[in-house]
């Protein structure tokens, strides 16, 4: 497949980890989610207890890719900031690097206008990461004898399914 | 697109069920919601219409537990199976790791499997994936019904490739279990061939 796969490691789980953190303080927002564009969860932060994390991550990618497919219609590249307002909370997602979504949720606390000022700062710092995420992806780092998986039997698939 | 986080030692794969409108996508999601305990699944989210048809896609995380000290997670999507719906349907195949293709056995919806397969090789291919890349497998739903096609005549029509095939009946959930074992297995075969190469 010509997508490289995403692997996160523990050094650059940390950096995006202190970003976020950063962000989530600097916004006034409640909880932030880092999202893969498949709609896997990368990390996230803030008061994220009461929310289910995973179906967020699946559903803000579900968003994207329908605002993306949207987009290519009108002629648009893409559109890269998403904002729905609620009562109470509302949801700020935007697409960093055309790689990973960056979810916000906030309340009167906060404004659209901080949120964004402050995804943007927080946006060009994380999409340096994941650079060089993808470099060292391309580089085949974590591949090899290094992957968990290189040694997987098919006793331990089995083991999987087995109740 | 296969996420492995070293950090929270998790691996996450995307599966997607494929196949033509009320074949029973979302009735084999169902079932492996219903028959699995509350610790290994998550929420099932369903975007469907006032009629019960799915209109953008259904959802349902899995953890298969551990291997090698990584947790297994299996993200389980259907695609709309209307005919219409085709630009959802090309969204959702986006990092797509395993595909399973439900046909429906009954003998009036022969042709809707035959056009529903080849949408599925289009539209992967229409998203930069070589459909020879990705693993699959069949399964032949709907097998108790008076009116199902014999499997001999449904794999000469649409298991050309000679994939793992599976036969079922995803209201009893019969087969159905047997044909997630099947695509996980070929999804995680495929982990260790990439993390051999």
């Amino acid at each position: 497949m010509h997508e490289p796969q995403l692997v996160m490691y523990e050094e650059e789980f940390h950096k995006i980890n202190s970003i976020l953190e950063r962000l989530v303080r600097e916004s006034n927002s409640k909880s932030i989610f880092l999202v893969d564009r498949n709609g896997q969860l990368i990390a996230h932060t803030g008061d994220t207890e009461h929310i289910d994390s995973t179906a967020l991550a699946s559903l803000t990618a579900g968003n994207i890719a329908a605002t993306g497919g949207l987009a290519k219609l009108l002629g648009e590249n893409e559109f890269t900031v998403l904002f729905h307002e609620g009562e109470r909370d509302n949801i700020h997602i935007s697409l960093v690097h055309r790689k990973v979504i960056l979810v916000l949720i906030f309340d009167e606390r906060s404004s659209l206008g901080l949120v964004r000022l402050r995804v943007k700062k927080a946006g060009d710092e994380l999409a340096r990461i994941f650079d060089g995420l993808l470099q060292k992806a391309e580089q085949g780092v974590g591949a090899g004898a290094d992957s968990p998986f290189a040694e997987i039997t098919d006793d331990d698939i089995d083991n999987l399914f087995r109740d | 697109m296969s996420f492995i986080n070293y950090s929270a030692r998790e691996i996450n794969t995307k599966v997607v069920y494929y196949g033509p409108g009320l074949c029973g996508k979302t009735t084999n999601l169902q079932y492996i919601f219903n028959a699995t305990n509350e610790g290994a699944r998550g929420k099932m989210i369903s975007l469907a219409t006032e009629t019960e048809r799915t209109l953008f896609f259904d959802f349902l995380p899995l953890n298969l537990g551990q291997i090698r000290g990584f947790n297994t997670r299996f993200h389980l999507y259907t695609v709309p199976g209307q005919v219409f719906y085709d630009a959802s349907r090309k969204l959702i195949l986006k990092g797509v790791d395993g595909i399973v293709f439900v046909a429906d056995s009954q003998r009036e919806r022969f042709d809707a499997n035959i056009e529903s397969i080849e949408n599925m090789f289009d539209n992967l291919r229409e998203q930069g994936i070589d459909p020879k890349s990705v693993p699959y497998v069949i399964q032949y739903n709907k097998r108790d019904l008076p009116n199902a096609v014999p499997v001999q005549e449904l794999r000469a029509a649409l298991n050309k490739d000679n994939v793992p095939d599976f036969e079922a009946c995803a209201q009893s959930g019969e087969g159905v279990f047997e044909t997630l074992k099947g695509i996980a297995k070929l999804v995680l075969q495929k982990l260790r061939e990439g993390a051999a190469g």
